[in-house]
């Protein structure tokens, strides 16, 4: 797989462009809010279940900073290259397209794991004035990790239908709103309807991995999610052999 | 070097070219002339596997477009029309990305990119972001892009569109001096630029081939002479006589009587000889009856009318 020239380019951009930062930023000042506001209150209210509490609410709200701040990250992935017209150029290199695909797959989920890795920071700091509890919080870094890679890979698809970087951004977000969402009014919708789409919804399968259960059905869900989403990619990738233009 | 087989591109219902076939030995330049939108940039997409032809094959360096696109990819370079670069890259950093995209190792790859932005005129700026070049730093950004990988085929789409003319007859230097050591196809709606540049010209209208040949040879066919039709009511044979004697006829072909006493002839001259002011006079001087007289253009004269108005436009 010859990924690594697109990797390697992509990486790059996101901190020449200075995306990077500015999303790293984001990320970690909303957070570490989050984390100081959420230990305060279990600190005051938590009483016997502080720690597992605290860990659910973090990551939780983690999840929802995710949601608004991956978009951010994957818009311009293939919006821009159409934009800018270089996609011609990049399909004229010796890749295949799923080359490409993986390899800008692959950065983003860099700097998302750099996002992510910087939050192992609180349990850190916690971890020096009271003991820290480790079993739960692999489980947790591990749902967020495939969280993390089904938003990129829905990111990606949509990015790849538009050239306008900002159509993208808010098109993702709402897809992963909806995967999100969907299954959350019960009543709308009939017993067997709202089964299905209980087990389609990240909500269930995130809240597990938070709880520090870790199943196989929710490993499988997001990586098949991904797997999906990364899929439909690259047949939009294809739609140029017949539709003829970018 | 290049073997186009009865290529066919539909985009849904439109038809983007339309059985065209040539071939393009090794080392020579071939232009690609056509107006806007006749099927040139179609035709290279194909060529560079960007993406498959509806029908017909087409082989680059040997190799097929739709079952070996990675071989074809290989082996040549491209330029697309409006060079599309990155902009918050630096001219080394980009060309160090496309020489890693062309999976040249990394021992070539440093010397390579060294003596390509000497030989495109690119070191001063080797440190400055695309974004900030001008047009014709970009243009050779472009061509060093598409020679990186010392490609046996260079595919080049409109490689002087938007440049002064200093920089035309630079980026036009510079293509000829690569001639020989490679297959170049260029495409052009300018049509001096083929005549200078390549040594054939292919030209393509509405999406089909309207001739390939030497420029030479297109330019003689062309300038040489041009067909006239005149309908006279009048004695057929003696005009037929009269006209033989007009100064620079070369062949009267009788098209037979459009109407009742109306002959029609089709008259080929020399087109120095401005036949129509003597073919009027004539006409005048016998008494005959002048029905309708117009200068026939051939197709390919048509195209290059075009061509060369919006060369005179541009």
């Amino acid at each position: 797989m010859n990924f690594y020239p697109i990797f390697k380019k992509e990486l790059k951009s996101y901190f020449s462009s200075l995306i990077a930062y500015i999303v790293l930023a984001v990320f970690l000042v909303i957070s570490g809010y989050y984390f100081y506001t959420d230990l305060a209150l279990f600190v005051l209210w938590g009483g016997s279940s502080t720690q597992e509490g605290l860990w659910q609410y973090l990551f939780h709200d983690i999840r929802l900073i995710l949601l608004l701040t991956i978009p951010l990250l994957t818009m311009r992935l293939f919006a821009e290259e159409k934009k800018l017209g270089t996609i011609e150029l990049l399909f004229t290199y010796p890749f295949r397209d799923s080359e490409i695909l993986l390899g800008k797959f692959l950065a983003c989920f860099a700097v998302f794991s750099l996002m992510i890795g910087l939050t192992v920071l609180y349990p850190l700091l916690l971890a020096m004035v009271y003991e820290v509890e480790v079993g739960p919080l692999v489980a947790s870094y591990l749902g967020l990790f495939l969280l993390g890679a089904s938003f990129i890979s829905c990111g990606i698809m949509v990015s790849s239908l538009t050239e306008n970087q900002i159509v993208a951004a808010l098109v993702s977000s709402g897809v992963i709103m909806a995967f999100w969402f969907i299954d959350w009014n019960e009543a709308a919708v009939s017993p067997q309807v709202a089964e299905v789409l209980h087990h389609i919804s990240f909500f269930e399968h995130f809240y597990n991995f938070v709880r520090g259960v870790i199943e196989s059905k929710d490993v499988i869900y997001f990586v098949l999610f991904t797997f999906f989403f990364l899929f439909l990619t690259l047949r939009s990738l294809e739609s140029r052999r017949w539709r003829g233009i970018r | 070097m290049i073997e186009v087989t009865n290529l066919t591109k539909y985009y849904g219902e439109v038809r983007g070219i339309d059985n065209i076939s040539f071939s393009i030995g090794r080392g020579e330049i071939a232009g690609l002339l056509g107006p806007n939108g006749s099927g040139k940039t179609t035709t290279m997409r194909i060529l560079t596997c960007f993406f498959p032809p509806t029908r017909g094959s087409a082989k680059v360096a040997g190799y097929d477009v739709v079952t070996q696109p990675i071989e074809v990819r290989r082996r040549i370079g491209y330029m697309p029309e409006t060079v599309p670069l990155y902009p918050d890259m630096k001219v080394a950093g980009y060309l160090n990305f496309v020489a890693e995209a062309k999976r040249m190792n990394s021992r070539q790859k440093k010397a390579r990119i060294g003596a390509i932005m000497e030989r495109c005129g690119l070191v001063e700026v080797a440190h400055r972001l695309v974004g900030n070049l001008s047009k014709g730093f970009r243009q050779r950004v472009g061509l060093a892009q598409a020679l990186i990988n010392d490609p046996e085929v260079l595919i080049l789409d409109e490689p002087t569109i938007g440049l002064d003319p200093r920089q035309v007859a630079d980026i036009r230097e510079f293509i000829k001096s690569l001639a020989g050591e490679r297959t170049i196809i260029l495409s052009t709606h300018i049509l001096p630029e083929v005549s200078m540049t390549c040594e054939r010209i292919i030209i393509i209208h509405e999406g089909q081939i309207a001739a390939v040949d030497t420029p030479d040879n297109l330019m003689k066919k062309l300038q040489k002479t041009s067909k006239t039709v005149v309908l006279i009511k009048g004695p057929g044979g003696i005009i037929r006589e009269k006209l033989q004697m007009l100064p620079g006829v070369i062949t009267i072909e009788d098209k037979g009587e459009a109407s009742p006493g109306v002959c029609c002839f089709e008259v080929e001259a020399a087109k120095e000889s401005e036949i129509s002011g003597e073919l009027a006079q004539l006409v005048y001087l016998n008494n005959w009856k002048l029905i309708e007289m117009r200068t026939e253009k051939m197709s390919l004269e048509k195209i290059f009318i075009e061509l060369t108005r919006e060369e005179g436009a541009s």
